[in-house]
């Protein structure tokens, strides 16, 4: 990835629902790109990627139902638009839910199973240290009652551990962490998926 | 997960980390594992895990405390979203019960009954974050003095009138823009005025925000209610009495968090304030008793 530069001209969506998107959109203005909030199949037509905040994934699968927008994102990540889900954002992409509702739909947008709060309560979230793949010094990850990547397809790349989990993987051009890079002045991450775009 | 011992727990960071994916959501007062089970359906980001709703606390009188951890451990088991629990302000051991049972925020309430007339709990003795009430930016400044991790507006609980969760964060809100405007100098006077911690103060002037997340309680019981806290500025809103005290909770609801997602589209809280039934009659400000928000310091 060292060298390669990303599209200035992009417009990056924040899913806006519920969660943690306007840090999300921070970081991404810092990076000098266009943004915008997602909320309605309107806003996802003026965006080229989007990005899926950490916040409630049970709240979120249902706004996204009431809002409509289920259906025309899927359809977006099925023809290959570039997605950033973190934490709860992650869990939406997964191909499988572990322990989730029974009305809850992941999209299926990268072969990955999560197990939501899987670390335990919020006195159990933590922050950590972590190597990343193409990144020269680690990164400070902050896990907030954090879903675990239980199980992962062969054509998911992983980026990042920590501990023995795998907390930062890609597929195609579908990018999850099970962190909060948002919590952080960090950019990097964001830098990463802007690059992948 | 490998616990690693060099992974930090219960930090600022974490603790703030938690109320910033609150944002945009409703959080929702329950008291039984039913009501716990009708708020997450619903979309609640979060459930208030108490005995009585305000509007009964009100109705009732007496001292109101902690809720049966009992109780706390019933919600805990049938919902996967946070589950939050009220200690009476200043009752630290109260917090250290709560934390005990792995609450995942506490909210230092003004709602019961105060155990200490004076101070606050120290805050930052726990690694469970912890939210407090304020009714000005003073009180605020404060209470995230003390290590609240999350503000939220007094308002008047119990009553369903949003009119004090209003003038509480039209004050908190036009200070902070009011400073963003002060030259250095007027700093110290602001400080002085409002009776908080001078950088605290200097730190808004420069980024224009509160240290941590602003969240609106207190009086919330239509979608437009909780709309227009949004549009106000609050980041998400805290509905006590205003759900279970209505006709049919259900419905209600499922449109107060979805107007609190679409709070500017005008077209969307309309479509969700159809047939919802009657909302909790409320009170006037005139009628009540005694003012919760007046409790703090």
């Amino acid at each position: 990835m060292v060298g390669v530069s990303y599209n200035k001209s992009l417009v990056v969506g924040v899913l806006a629902l519920q969660g943690a998107f306007s840090r999300h959109q921070d970081a991404l203005t810092e990076l000098g790109v266009a943004t915008r909030q997602v909320r309605t199949p309107q806003d996802l037509e003026a965006v080229n990627a989007l990005v899926m905040p950490g916040g409630e994934s049970t709240t979120m699968s249902q706004l996204l139902e009431s809002s409509e927008i289920f259906e025309p994102l899927a359809k977006r990540v099925e023809e290959g638009m570039a997605v950033f889900g973190t934490c709860a954002g992650m869990i939406l992409l997964a191909k499988k839910i572990i322990d989730g509702r029974d009305d809850q739909t992941p999209f299926g947008a990268i072969d990955i199973e999560v197990q939501r709060n899987a670390y335990g309560r919020q006195v159990d979230s933590f922050e950590a240290d972590i190597d990343v793949d193409s990144l020269k010094s680690p990164f400070h990850a902050v896990f907030i009652r954090a879903p675990r990547i239980a199980s992962l397809g062969s054509q998911v790349k992983v980026l990042a551990y920590c501990g023995e989990d795998v907390v930062l993987a890609q597929q195609n051009n579908i990018l999850v962490a099970s962190f909060h890079p948002e919590l952080t002045n960090d950019i990097r991450l964001h830098e990463l998926f802007l690059k992948g775009v | 997960m490998a616990k690693n011992e060099k992974n930090i727990t219960g930090s600022m960071v974490v603790k703030r980390g938690l109320a910033e994916m609150l944002k945009g959501g409703v959080i929702m007062d329950v008291v039984n594992a039913d009501q716990a089970k009708i708020a997450e359906d619903a979309g609640a980001c979060a459930v208030m895990a108490l005995e009585r709703v305000p509007a009964d606390i009100r109705r009732d009188g007496g001292v109101a405390r902690m809720s049966d951890p009992e109780m706390i451990e019933k919600i805990q088991a049938v919902v996967s979203i946070p589950v939050m629990a009220k200690a009476r302000i200043g009752h630290f051991v109260e917090a250290q019960v709560l934390e005990s049972l792995g609450v995942d925020f506490i909210d230092e309430s003004e709602v019961l009954t105060p155990a200490d007339e004076s101070h606050h709990i120290d805050k930052f003795l726990f690694k469970t974050p912890v939210v407090c009430g304020a009714t000005n930016l003073g009180e605020a400044l404060r209470r995230i003095s003390e290590g609240a991790a999350l503000i939220r507006s007094k308002g008047e609980a119990g009553t369903g009138n949003i009119v004090e969760a209003v003038r509480h964060l039209r004050s908190i809100i036009g200070d902070i823009r009011k400073i963003t405007q002060a030259d250095s100098a007027e700093l110290f006077e602001w400080a002085k005025r409002l009776q908080a911690p001078l950088p605290l103060v200097q730190e808004i002037a420069e980024t224009g925000w509160l240290q941590v997340p602003l969240f609106c309680a207190g009086g919330i019981a239509t979608p437009s209610d909780a709309a227009l806290a949004m549009q106000l500025g609050a980041e998400a809103v805290f509905v006590g009495s205003g759900i279970f005290k209505s006709n049919d909770p259900a419905p209600r609801a499922k449109a107060i968090v979805e107007a609190t997602t679409h709070f500017r589209d005008a077209e969307i809280i309309a479509k969700v304030s159809r047939n919802l039934g009657a909302p909790m009659t409320g009170i006037g400000m005139d009628n009540i008793q005694e003012r919760f928000a007046e409790r703090g310091w």
